[in-house]
């Protein structure tokens, strides 16, 4: 009996821990006033509907969503190709592809930041917008790589075998049994993209930090000259978008299963 | 679909986008970087084309050494923390049912995946005199009056740890999961508590697992530089936060670049110890 009480109190505090924070933010953000106060005095959700009614704020909001969706399209799009092959083909100096996905994400992200902003401010093309939705891009393929990866391995490779036994040629295979079968790992892979660029500070704010405003660029921003209850209303924001998005692959796929082998290829 | 090797050249045809666009985007901005590293510092603009060795005898200057020796501290202490609070409970984690594992898997995602603005902002927030921890404290009667608890050293420590916990388990999560559990029924059945069987069992089996992830979130730490900027004074910063300092503040690129490359030269030497560890445990 004193095991189970010991472990329920030490998963409670572990849970309050990483809880805590959060809990202080979210009730920071309904102050009825513009005070730092808690617990809240007041209730409001009036700095929520900030977050859109705003232009500032609304502009943030936008300038975030786009380079997620762009950059967590661009991730894909280089990884699909790229584990496709790795499955399909036995050819060893190829993995140096995969290292190079993995390598952006392992290392410290101020090098690639940096990385990019040199190479961007070299090559004069230095604040466009596109070039920080190609930096994430490329900064978050490992999770995509790694996604697909995996679910290409799960494949019953007597499936494949199957279908071009029959008369498929490759074209027709990947598209009418391999991608169905690793659509739920693509949309993992999108999704982990997704959310991980509209939280990134560094490489967006290195890259388009003086031209555009994303939601963390601008949290930080405002964070300096003071502070308002809009910035925790979009962190509660941030927070209920990630746990929604990560319960979703939860609740349709394995989250396990996907992150048994996610750590240990990262 | 059997694995075969490329016949023709339009096999590698897949290969070709994800190419271009790792090499064009990756490898070049990376070799950039190097170049820029021993090129001179143009305060009106970036950079301007030269081959010195200036940037790196900075780092001879004592200066930087501070810098260096603060940086690899607070890294190996949150990286220390991190797995030690980490380690007994994702084993006891993968020890809970399915839909337990999944919910706090969940969970720990959606703070791995929260921006470093955000964690500085909450725990600023936390620390803070008017909305902070030091309100309770009040209220329970330990202190007379709230006060701020940053910046200071242990708020950034805090903070760090709390980015660097979920990330820890994840990493840690795998193995445990795929732990012998006859190794445990042996110990339970030779009449081990479940403390003891943790402690002399569980921790051996894994040990390179342990030394592996220590290192993992060691480096995972390095990278942090919002923290210590929003939570600690200037004497607080870290490498990452220099970097970034020099490139952008004090238009530096060169010096910028350089202190990069030695941090990608630390990271990469930790790294590679990391392989080490883990090959010789499967190895044994």
């Amino acid at each position: 009996m004193s095991e189970t009480f010991l472990r329920r109190l030490y998963f409670f505090a572990i849970g309050l821990f990483l809880a805590l924070p959060l809990i202080v933010v979210a009730g920071v953000s309904v102050n009825e006033k513009q005070d730092l106060t808690f617990p809240p005095v007041g209730f409001s959700m009036s700095w929520y509907g900030q977050i859109f009614a705003d232009p500032e704020w609304r502009q943030a909001l936008i300038a975030s969503l786009l380079l997620a969706v762009s950059a967590a399209a661009i991730a894909v799009a280089v990884a699909l190709p790229l584990a496709w092959f790795l499955w399909r083909r036995i050819a060893p100096w190829a993995n140096i592809f995969q290292l190079l996905g993995v390598a952006p994400f392992i290392l410290p992200p101020v090098i690639t930041a940096l990385g990019m902003l040199t190479f961007w401010a070299t090559s004069g093309l230095y604040g466009q917008p596109w070039t920080a939705a190609i930096s994430h891009g490329i900064f978050f393929v490992t999770l995509p790589l790694v996604t697909l990866s995996l679910g290409f391995a799960s494949i019953d490779r007597s499936l494949v075998e199957a279908a071009s036994t029959m008369g498929a040629d490759d074209r027709t295979v990947l598209k009418t049994v391999v991608l169905p079968l690793i659509l739920p790992y693509l949309v993992s892979g999108y999704a982990f993209a997704f959310v991980l660029s509209l939280n990134e500070y560094i490489v967006a704010y290195m890259t388009v930090g003086f031209t555009i405003e994303t939601l963390p660029i601008k949290i930080f921003n405002a964070l300096r000259y003071g502070y308002t209850p809009t910035m925790a209303a979009v962190s509660v924001f941030f927070v209920a978008v990630a746990a929604l998005i990560f319960g979703l692959i939860a609740w349709f796929g394995d989250i396990r299963k996907l992150l048994g082998a996610m750590a240990s290829e990262g | 679909m059997r694995r075969e090797k490329p016949q023709s050249l339009a096999d590698y045809t897949p290969l070709f986008f994800p190419g271009v666009m790792l090499v064009v985007f990756f490898v070049i901005p990376f070799s950039t970087m190097i170049a820029v590293s021993f090129f001179q510092r143009d305060p009106s603009g970036f950079y301007t084309t030269a081959f010195t060795l200036d940037n790196y005898a900075r780092f001879l200057s004592l200066f930087f050494a501070k810098i260096l020796g603060f940086s690899l501290l607070l890294s190996v202490t949150v990286a220390i923390c991190c797995v030690a609070l980490a380690f007994p409970f994702t084993y006891l984690l993968t020890r809970q049912v399915r839909k337990v594992q999944t919910v706090w898997l969940v969970a720990l995602l959606s703070v791995l995946s929260l921006s470093e603005v955000i964690i500085g902002f909450a725990w600023s927030t936390l620390f803070s005199r008017t909305a902070g921890i030091s309100n309770l404290f009040v209220g329970l009667g330990l202190l007379e009056k709230p006060v701020a608890l940053y910046p200071t050293f242990g708020a950034v420590l805090t903070a760090m740890v709390y980015q660097a916990f979920p990330y820890t388990i994840l990493v840690l999560y795998p193995a445990l999961v795929r732990l012998d559990p006859t190794l445990l029924e042996a110990a339970r059945t030779l009449g081990c508590s479940p403390m003891r069987a943790f402690f002399n069992v569980v921790v051996p089996a894994l040990r390179n697992t342990v030394v592996a992830t220590v290192i993992m979130v060691f480096v995972f730490a390095l990278g942090s530089y919002l923290i210590p900027q929003i939570l600690g004074r200037p004497q607080h910063w870290t490498l990452s936060v220099h970097i970034t300092d020099q490139a952008i503040y004090q238009s530096n690129m060169p010096f910028a670049a350089a202190m990069a490359v030695f941090l990608v030269l630390i990271s990469l030497a930790l790294v590679g110890l990391t392989l080490l560890a883990g090959r010789k445990e499967s190895a044994s």
